[in-house]
């Protein structure tokens, strides 16, 4: 199933135009805010009425204003997780689950309680009312209201950002699921690069108002003269596989040939996952460095330079494993000579890889580069 | 009750009779109406609020007359009424319609502030799962704004139950008819020796008007508890 998107909207001084294509998987919309992410994202569920515009879920259409055609949104068959989780506070979170059931039509395939219940591990919390649970808890009640409801289309509006990293941590691995095992089309908003990193098959990100870019994460994060998240943000993915766990605490993983170390990964070895490599974390070395602490040596070949408008700019470096791209200062670029061509060595600490910066499982598992 | 005699029982029984209709009436076109008032714009809204709240403000006798005027027997509405058998004036009837209108603002009010209390994304999130308008109504606004109809609810009531000078106006003090407990206790202190049952009346009028207070507090405290306080 395939959601088609094109969109006119003007709000004020604002206005959108944007039309993507998201294919079954996980779809990103990826910007700051003020991009437009949730205007699309509402547009589609049919919060919003966008003034012209046609959307439809393969030949399903919910809204095509050439042919004055508009479905509200209780009859667009949609499973919506927001970033407050949104529980009826008057209902428990067994009603919570169920509300979706009531109205969901009979022919379409339903997900077992039983089963999202036990995926979700909240079967202890089913006789409490929402206003007892934690965070992370309502987040995920809240993704099992929306699976229950027996959905041909998931959306989610940050369904992360209002919660800490450690609850961000115990939710990610859902929705990698989800991605993974939801027949249906996953439309996901964030403004996080590490989300688009682990989570997303396609990016969209948006910028003014307008689709900036589509592509897999690798290509839309590791584009050098692209930084939606702001310069934080910028920083390249990676695929590699798992080679070992050592005892001292770090896996070992392979990319293309090139050795890796990350703090532990807790996946098998042989399987595949991604990491976002931040710019400002990656150093750069002419030689092959010697006596150095860091353990990720990529070496490689400057590709392009894009300097900033500050006293920064983005390398971005061919290596076997994949694009990396690295934040330097422009007086770094001049005493090196970094130029298109040259060869050199991408250096990041292996403490500099966050938890949140690394995937789950992801399949394809033996490609190993981006 | 043997301490009440039998006109003054009369009073009472017709009191809460003509409360319990007035407050019932009011409910489905107050919740209506202050649906209406805290989530839709249209034209006319305002001019809709300032008659919802008229008769709080204007003098409870004229409210009364402008009923009898319409509602009387040779009024515009009571004309027609009186066709098809309804008949208002000078009967109890007419009285629960004149506490109805009377206790009708403070009705209003009471629920218009509990709509506006809950947000209008709880029901963006039942539509996304499959709710049309109606449902979303019945199933997720109209079980958080119950303690606010529940208020507003004893509030018309104890009102009604208070109620003169429309009532008078409107379907004067006719003893077993139209004699509530207010125009009963007026009666009584026009007779000389009516200052006895006047004031076992009073007594009356206390302990109901505190029975109804203290019976909303639990019931809101009950609610307020199932909610979770979110």
């Amino acid at each position: 199933m395939t959601l088609s998107v094109a969109l006119t909207h003007r709000l004020g001084r604002f206005d959108l135009y944007v039309a993507f294509d998201a294919p079954p998987g996980l779809t990103m919309l990826f910007g700051q805010s003020g991009s437009g992410k949730t205007t699309v994202i509402n547009a589609v569920a049919g919060l919003l009425k966008p003034q012209a515009g046609r959307v439809a879920l393969d030949e399903r259409v919910f809204q095509d204003s050439a042919r004055r055609i508009w479905l509200p949104p209780h009859r667009r068959d949609l499973g919506y997780i927001f970033q407050e989780g949104r529980l009826f506070p008057h209902l428990t979170v067994r009603q919570n689950l169920g509300y979706g059931r009531w109205f969901a039509r009979r022919d379409t395939p339903r997900e077992s309680l039983g089963r999202v219940v036990e995926m979700l591990g909240i079967g202890h919390l089913l006789d409490r009312r929402p206003a007892l649970l934690s965070g992370g808890e309502k987040q995920r009640v809240a993704i099992g209201r929306a699976l229950l409801a027996g959905p041909r289309l998931i959306l989610a509006d940050e369904p992360l950002a209002a919660l800490d990293e450690a609850r961000k941590a115990e939710i990610l691995p859902y929705f990698e699921r989800l991605r993974d095992e939801a027949a249906v089309p996953i439309l996901y908003v964030s403004h996080s690069p590490a989300e688009v990193a682990r989570l997303a098959t396609t990016v969209v990100a948006l910028q003014d108002g307008r689709v900036a870019r589509i592509g897999p994460p690798s290509e839309v994060l590791g584009d050098p003269t692209f930084a939606p998240a702001g310069l934080r943000g910028i920083g390249a993915v990676l695929e590699a596989r798992v080679v070992a766990h050592h005892a001292d605490g770090l896996s070992e993983l392979t990319a293309g040939g090139v050795q890796l170390f990350l703090p532990r990964v807790d996946l098998e070895p042989g399987r595949a996952l991604r990491i976002r490599i931040a710019a400002h974390e990656v150093t750069l070395s002419l030689q092959r460095p010697e006596g150095v602490s860091a353990l990720n040596i990529l070496p490689g070949h400057v590709e392009a330079v894009r300097p900033g408008e500050g006293p920064g700019a983005i390398v971005s470096v061919h290596t076997p494993a994949g694009r990396v791209l690295s934040r330097v200062t422009r007086r770094s670029v001049a005493a090196l000579g970094l130029e298109p061509g040259l060869a050199c060595h991408a250096i990041v600490k292996t403490v500099a890889i966050a938890p949140e910066d690394v995937s789950g499982a992801i399949s394809g598992a033996d490609s190993a580069t981006g | 009750m043997d301490w009440l005699g039998p006109d003054e029982w009369q009073a009472v029984a017709l009191s809460l009779r003509v409360s319990f209709w007035a407050t019932l009436a009011g409910l489905p076109p107050g919740i209506f109406i202050a649906y209406a008032l805290a989530r839709w714009s249209f034209p006319g809204r305002q001019v809709l609020n300032g008659l919802v709240h008229l008769p709080l403000i204007l003098p409870p006798v004229v409210t009364g007359y402008l009923l009898l005027l319409t509602f009387g027997t040779r009024g515009p509405v009571g004309s027609l009424l009186q066709e098809i058998g309804i008949v208002f004036a000078f009967r109890w009837t007419g009285a629960a319609l004149a506490c109805g209108i009377m206790a009708f603002p403070l009705l209003v009010r009471a629920i218009r502030l509990s709509i506006e209390a809950v947000d209008p994304k709880l029901e963006q999130a039942a539509a996304t799962l499959g709710a049309s308008r109606p449902w979303v109504f019945a199933s997720v606004t109209l079980p958080l704004i119950l303690p606010g109809i529940i208020a507003g609810a004893i509030l018309a009531f104890a009102k009604a139950m208070g109620e003169f000078g429309a009532t008078i106006t409107f379907v004067s003090n006719i003893p077993g008819e139209t004699q509530t407990l207010p125009t009963a206790i007026y009666g009584f202190l026009q007779v000389p020796g009516g200052e006895g049952p006047a004031m076992r009346l009073v007594l009356v009028s206390v302990a109901v008007a505190m029975t109804a207070l203290f019976l909303s507090e639990i019931i809101a405290r009950r609610i307020a508890r199932r909610v979770g306080g979110a």
